[in-house]
């Protein structure tokens, strides 16, 4: 199933050729200063709260500019850009679910979460059920979440570097996949959750900065006049004033809009319910620092977001759509390239420079995302399953931190593999896929959880299982895996579910199942766990900041 | 901007050691009681911040994914009323779009000044009396 590797753009690869010891001096100073601050937050990790949680002593503003750096990924910086340049405003919905899916955040999750849980997801969830059932779905949801999400930045790492260092093969390709699993693994294993959070802070610096240059740079073409940018763009995509409306990619017919439909609400209901999102909430001591550190991020995300307005519409404006397809099918790379165009253009030294600048930025989101969500997966196996399921809650810390060492590592080659066959699918699509399984395994649980006084345990596995199995199955059987165009698997056809995002049918499937599990089930609820867990939640009693040395 | 300020929550009163053998791995050091707890949870004053907290964030959230919603139906089955041109190259769904941005800008603030004002001051005098109780 070899991919019709998309011929590279000529000019893209004579830019890079010429420059490419710029390009490789830019990815290696970040990764270099990186693993300079990995080593030394590896000194500081000695407890299994370090490990998990960074000891649980970022300020809100930190850990507000983290979860920038955790949320804001290859998926939007690549993804969307790529979306909008091709499907015009179409690709505008994802930045919009993306920034108000945090209001599920902030006002439902971020501060019960951090009141009543202390490492991962499992904690709460498992805080009034029966321990080791609930852990072993928790962990089971959470790395089957965070391994789509791995997945579609694994496949953006594959895209970037093949368009920067005009490696064609499959055999390179996959080497940089290899070598971006290599150094989320080294991040992981050493820095653990107080090395990957400076990662995010440095490389969400990085990324708004560079979006806000190219911005910039785009704007300034067209005298800060959005209103002649979208005209442009209109133009220039040869869809006229279509572009500008919704309905151009799901517009086509009743399925479409139904698979929009779907979309939207995955969107807004899945990043609540992302671990690698909810443990970042356990790294300040406080709910009152949570709540400021989703006030932050939404700041930080919202004006990132408004900005792949102008970079969207801006490459749709400055290059054909042609030359975007050329380059990759589904458009991951219309933001590099657009930032060849503004920088003077191909064979100019400037375009060269800012090519790789705006590409080393996408290279170190990328690395920084890997690393938050091979945290969060590693912690709930070694906490969750290791600790609480095999060991029954008598592992010594020792023993946990190898443990979650090891899943480290188990996760790494296992995404590594999983990256290499993904490498052709738009990056924000295969997000949006983690966005439904999350929204309709984790979500559901997490509110009955803490707001239902009659869920049970039975409730709880319904809702975990049901939403997991139902939308994986769903997302098998779509077009996104056989028998569409940009299909994971080429020249088979088994797919029966139309739609590309199973949130339409596997969210309310999730929630339902929570509930009847919950009514069916036997035995009571417990009473006294819920009164510990609600009371804990509003008011943070006894959350004594995870701090032991 | 809001500045960061030092969680005041430090206290001297963290002795207690951590869950014994066999207990639940709960998070932190357990203190008060399960029965402490149920009989907080039935108190007038905590009945109370739940009230406030509840009827100000459930009804929001409706709200504001109804809105949602609702812009993405608009989205789907009104092309021609998004499509409508307000200004220049400006139409209906762009102004929507962008008026995504400010409702969820201006929720988080809402939400946020009511914590602030309503929430965490009930909140921390039931943490304070049950900490100090145990």
């Amino acid at each position: 199933m070899s991919t019709p590797a998309a011929p590279l753009l000529l000019a893209a690869g004579d830019a890079t050729t010429e420059h490419r010891p710029l390009i490789i001096g830019l990815f290696a100073a970040f990764v270099i200063a990186t693993l300079a601050i990995t080593v030394w937050a590896g000194r500081q990790t000695r407890s299994t709260a370090d490990f998990y949680a960074g000891g649980g002593q970022f300020t809100g503003f930190q850990n507000g500019l983290a979860i920038s750096g955790d949320y804001m990924s290859a998926a939007s910086f690549l993804g969307i850009s790529g979306a909008i340049a091709l499907f015009g405003y179409d690709g505008f919905l994802y930045s919009i679910g993306f920034l108000v899916a945090w209001l599920v955040a902030l006002l439902l999750v971020a501060e019960p979460l951090r009141n009543s849980g202390r490492f991962t997801m499992g904690d709460v969830l498992a805080y009034r059920m029966r321990q080791r059932p609930v852990r072993t779905a928790a962990g089971t949801s959470t790395i089957v979440v965070s391994i789509f999400y791995l997945l579609a930045q694994m496949a953006g790492a594959g895209v970037l570097v093949s368009l920067l260092l005009g490696i064609k093969s499959d055999g390179g390709k996959i080497a940089i996949v290899a070598l971006v699993g290599v150094l989320m693994i080294v991040y992981v294993t050493i820095g653990g959750m107080k090395g990957t959070t400076w990662v995010q802070m440095v490389k969400a610096v990085l990324l708004i900065v560079g979006t806000l240059l190219i911005t910039f740079l785009i704007l300034l073409k067209f005298d800060f006049n959005l209103s002649s940018l979208l005209g442009a763009a209109a133009d220039n995509s040869g869809a006229g004033a279509a572009f500008l409306e919704p309905g151009l990619k799901y517009g086509v017919s009743a399925t479409s809009k139904l698979d929009f439909l779907s979309l939207g609400i995955a969107l807004v209901l899945g990043t609540a319910g992302l671990p690698h999102i909810l443990i970042r909430f356990y790294t300040v001591p406080t709910a009152k620092a949570a709540r400021k550190s989703v006030n932050w991020a939404i700041g930080i995300i919202g004006a990132f977001y408004l900005m792949t307005i102008v970079l969207g519409f801006g490459a749709a404006a400055l290059l054909s759509s042609k030359t975007i397809r050329e380059s990759n099918p589904s458009g991951n790379t219309a933001a590099p390239l657009t930032a060849l165009e503004v920088g003077g253009g191909a064979g100019s030294t400037g375009g060269a420079i800012l090519l790789a600048v705006i590409s080393a930025v996408a290279f170190a989101t990328i690395l920084a995302v890997v690393a938050g969500l091979t945290l969060a997966s590693s912690s709930s196996f070694a906490h969750d399953i290791y600790a609480n399921v095999i060991k029954r809650g008598k592992a010594t810390e020792k023993q946990e931190m190898r443990a979650a060492r090891l899943a480290t590592v188990l996760v790494g080659v296992v995404s590594i593999g999983l990256g290499a066959l993904a490498r052709d699918l738009n990056v924000a699509g295969l997000v949006a896929l983690a966005f439904a399984v999350a929204a309709s395994a984790n979500l559901p649980t997490i509110l009955y959880s803490l707001f239902w006084k009659r869920f049970t345990t039975q409730g709880a596995l319904w809702s975990i299982y049901g939403g997991l199995v139902s939308s994986v199955v769903l997302v098998l059987f779509s077009p996104v895996v056989s028998g569409g165009k940009n299909s994971m698997f080429k020249g088979v056809d088994f797919h029966w579910f139309p739609l590309e995002n199973p949130g339409l049918v596997s969210i309310p499937l999730g929630f339902l199942l929570g509930w009847l599990g919950s009514l069916l089930s036997k035995e009571e609820p417990d009473r006294g766990k819920y009164a510990e867990l609600e009371v804990k939640s509003l008011t943070g009693v006894g959350t004594a900041a995870a701090v032991e040395h | 901007m809001a500045t960061e300020a030092v969680p005041p929550q430090r206290k001297a009163t963290e002795t207690a050691p951590g869950p014994g053998p066999g207990s639940d791995p709960g998070p932190g050091p357990a203190r008060p009681t399960t029965e402490q707890f149920v009989e907080v949870q039935q108190s007038e004053e905590f009945g109370e911040l739940r009230r406030t907290y509840r009827s100000f964030a459930f009804p929001l959230t409706v709200a504001f994914i109804t809105w949602y919603l609702l812009y993405v139906l608009l989205s789907n089955y009104a092309g021609d009323f998004m499509g409508t041109r307000l200004f220049g190259n400006i139409n209906v769904a762009l102004v929507l779009g962008l008026g995504q941005f400010a409702t969820t800008f201006l929720i988080a603030w809402l939400y946020s000044r009511h914590a602030a004002l309503r929430l965490d001051p009930k909140g921390e005098a039931i943490k304070a009396r049950m900490e100090g109780d145990a």
